[in-house]
């Protein structure tokens, strides 16, 4: 061999393990995490800094656990619920500041408009907040997480169980657009499945203020169960004019989208006996209680699902970052979708390649103000829905990663 | 009055705009570029809306519906139905500017407090129908707007040419302003702001003038939309809402109503505050903007460029 093609060979090997050598590696030694929710307007409550300092915990976590060979930064965006804002923060923060992955993105539209950008950046979506299917159906793509929880679950795991405990009759009051139609639709069927019978619905203009004419028709439905189909205010306006107008103790309430803010901004008056499906109730379990108890020290309010499930995410991320070794999007994706998620939050939680993460959810129902007996004891857990019900069943998927 | 200042802006405008022209050239060297197209989109729909309140003095309190009704037609048509995204923003803008046809008929029979709520519950219509309909995606938006390859041939996801594309919509779209304003069109219009009584009894058709400034502010801020949607990728709720007819308003009076940068400086303003405080403040962000407004309201009511060229204007004087 001639010493020039022994140089060439040489130089070509070298070459190949540089390369090897920078994809085993994480980028500047940093993995940096964004935050991008909404901390001013409506969601605020249920994710908003909570889930900063939810991310921020994750990490402290992460770093005195598992003593990681990299340095991790965390940085957190106000989206204003405004898909524009967020868009050019998250296409910044890929192009500019290095961000390994866009976390939370509470707000459909501002989810939708995240992963389109991250898929084009090659970077990583984790969303704690978002609630509707179409993330993991038709808009699904490679690099997205959709973690806590679903308008799917939520609205199957309400109606099914509550119709299962005999609330056979249901009349459903609807936002009159398209999310609140589907969670009307989602969950008629589900009624009708279990064996029961749907009387009727009636849609409410979005967003609504006064409810009294729909309620009035509801209660003269005569139905068992009142299907709340719609969300943050609206919702909160028809459980307080429900009681009010003396609905509630005879028929009550189904939440299809409540948090535990919400049964805390309400009170238990207006709420008590109201089911509703959740990803995470603090009182549940030690495990969960002691987690609890340390967001509370800081935040002065016990965690949301979607904050739990942020700092869930967060910590699955940076293991399977430290597991594979790298912060390149494609093997971290793996890694995250080959292990299980065992925490406080999820047992044996999995992620699916629709990018749906399955975990149990729960039905709660709330309690009376006589049986709560310290502060934020809202909850008695009824059920647990085991993970493989509780999500949208792979065979339904409309999402074209699925291989059917 | 304006004989001192008109003769002194004359002198100092070509190099004023030409100076605004060469930032603009190199501004996405120096800036984050996707930051200062927001920037120019938003600056270009201000303008228009200047255009009505600031020459025309009619305060219309619906501009969102043409800047979202263009975003979205501009979005159904790149995406669905596949032209190239100069069609797309052509499409957006006459879309806008029929639609501001339809606006404008209606609301200039009526002036004043009545007006603004006209087209106030016009712009309502546009925001309830695009959030029940289909196909505009309702509360999830209109999502993944190819940007597509200009006449066919130049990609604009490139971040380079998109920008120049954004760049060039914004200067036709500030040239056609200006010529609005300095011609005799632009007179009448400064006429009929000034006293409509007079200006009809010299024998103008009011109702025309109006109509036609109200078209073509419609027209333009469409044509912001449009290219707004073809930056993002997205049309989304927003920019139908009536917070957005609100911002502009802002946008308008931060910068400085009745001149002709004001709006553009103010966007600017707005857009730069937004997207910079929503690291550092957070939940803050509101409220420094409603500080803010009142700030403006209260101590420099001239705006930013109009406090400056009243100072030039003194500076000159004495």
């Amino acid at each position: 061999m001639s010493n020039k093609k022994l140089t060439t060979l040489a130089c070509t090997a070298a070459f190949a393990m540089m390369s090897a050598g920078a994809q085993a590696q994480i980028s500047g030694n940093v993995v940096k995490i964004g935050v991008l929710t909404d901390l001013s307007g409506t969601y605020s409550d249920l994710s908003g800094s909570g889930a900063v300092l939810a991310t921020q915990m994750a990490i402290d976590d992460f770093i005195a656990k598992e003593k990681p060979g990299f340095k991790i930064e965390m940085v957190s965006a106000d989206h204003q619920n405004k898909a524009d804002i967020a868009s050019t923060k998250a296409r910044e923060w890929f192009d500019r500041e290095g961000v390994d992955t866009a976390t939370e993105l509470v707000t459909t539209s501002v989810a939708l408009a995240v992963m389109k950008v991250a898929k084009e950046k090659d970077k990583i979506a984790l969303m704690s907040g978002p609630a509707s299917t179409p993330i993991t159906n038709e808009e699904c793509n490679d690099v997205t997480v959709h973690y806590t929880y679903d308008t799917y679950a939520l609205a199957n795991g309400t109606a099914k169980a509550v119709t299962q405990q005999g609330g056979k009759t249901w009349f459903f009051l609807t936002a009159d657009y398209a999310f609140g139609q589907s969670l009307e639709a989602q969950s008629s069927a589900v009624v009708t499945a279990n064996g029961g019978k749907v009387l009727g619905s009636v849609r409410h203009p979005f967003p609504g203020s006064d409810f009294s004419s729909f309620l009035l028709k509801a209660q003269a439905s005569g139905a068992q169960v009142i299907g709340l189909a719609n969300a943050g205010a609206d919702t909160a306006n028809s459980i307080k004019q429900a009681a009010e107008f003396g609905i509630t103790p005879k028929q009550s309430l189904a939440g299809l989208l409540m948090f535990i803010t919400d049964v805390h901004s309400l009170g238990l008056k207006p709420t008590q006996g109201m089911y509703l499906t959740t990803g995470f109730y603090w009182d549940r379990n030690e495990e969960t209680r002691a987690w609890s108890k340390r967001f509370f020290a800081k935040q002065k309010k016990m965690p949301t699902m979607v904050q739990a499930g942020q700092y869930s995410s967060v910590y699955h991320y940076l293991l399977a970052v430290k597991a594979a070794g790298t912060d390149d999007t494609k093997k971290v994706m793996a890694m995250m979708k080959k292990t299980p998620i065992n925490d406080f939050f999820a047992k044996n939680g999995r992620i699916r390649e629709d990018g749906r993460m399955i975990h149990d959810m729960y039905l709660v129902q709330v309690k009376k103000p006589s049986e709560s007996q310290y502060p934020w004891d809202y909850y008695t857990v009824k059920a647990t829905i085991p993970a493989d019900e509780a999500f949208q069943p792979l065979s339904q998927s409309k999402c074209p990663l699925v291989k059917k | 009055m304006s004989n001192n200042k008109d003769s002194m802006l004359f002198n100092i405008t070509p190099f004023l705009f030409g100076g605004l022209f060469l930032l603009g050239l190199v501004a996405p060297f120096m800036a984050y570029p996707v930051l200062v197209m927001k920037i120019l989109c938003f600056g270009l729909f201000a303008c228009a809306f200047n255009l009505l309140l600031g020459f025309a003095g009619l305060l219309s309190f619906g501009h969102a519906a043409f800047l979202g009704t263009a975003g979205y037609i501009c979005g159904i048509m790149v995406r669905d139905v596949g032209v190239t995204p100069e069609v797309g923003i052509l499409a957006g803008t006459l879309a806008a500017g029929a639609l501001g046809w339809v606006f404008g008929v209606l609301a200039i029979r009526r002036t004043g407090i009545y007006f603004a709520m006209i087209t106030l519950a016009l712009s309502q219509m546009v925001y309830f129908l695009v959030l029940q309909w289909k196909v505009t995606g309702g509360e999830d938006g209109l999502q993944g707007v190819p940007r597509g390859h200009l006449f066919g041939i130049v990609d604009l996801s490139n971040t380079l040419s998109m920008y120049y594309l954004v760049f060039a919509v914004f200067c036709l779209g500030f040239f056609i302003i200006h010529r609005t304003v300095n011609s005799p069109f632009g007179q009448i219009l400064k006429a009929i702001r000034e006293n409509e009584p007079r200006a009809i009894s010299l024998g103008y058709d009011v109702a025309k003038f109006k109509l036609m400034a109200f078209v073509i502010s419609a027209s333009l801020a469409g044509m912001a939309g449009a290219t707004k949607t073809l930056v993002f990728q997205l049309a989304s709720l927003t920019d139908v809402h009536w917070h957005m007819s609100g911002e502009v308003v802002l946008m308008t009076l931060l910068g400085g109503l009745g001149t002709i940068l004001g709006p553009l400086v103010g966007a600017g303003t707005i857009v730069a505050l937004q997207s910079e405080l929503a690291d550092t403040v957070g939940s803050w962000v509101t409220v420094i903007m409603g500080v803010i407004f009142v700030l403006c309201v209260l101590l420099f009511r001239r705006g930013i460029v109009g406090e400056i060229q009243a100072l030039v204007k003194r500076a000159g004087i004495h």
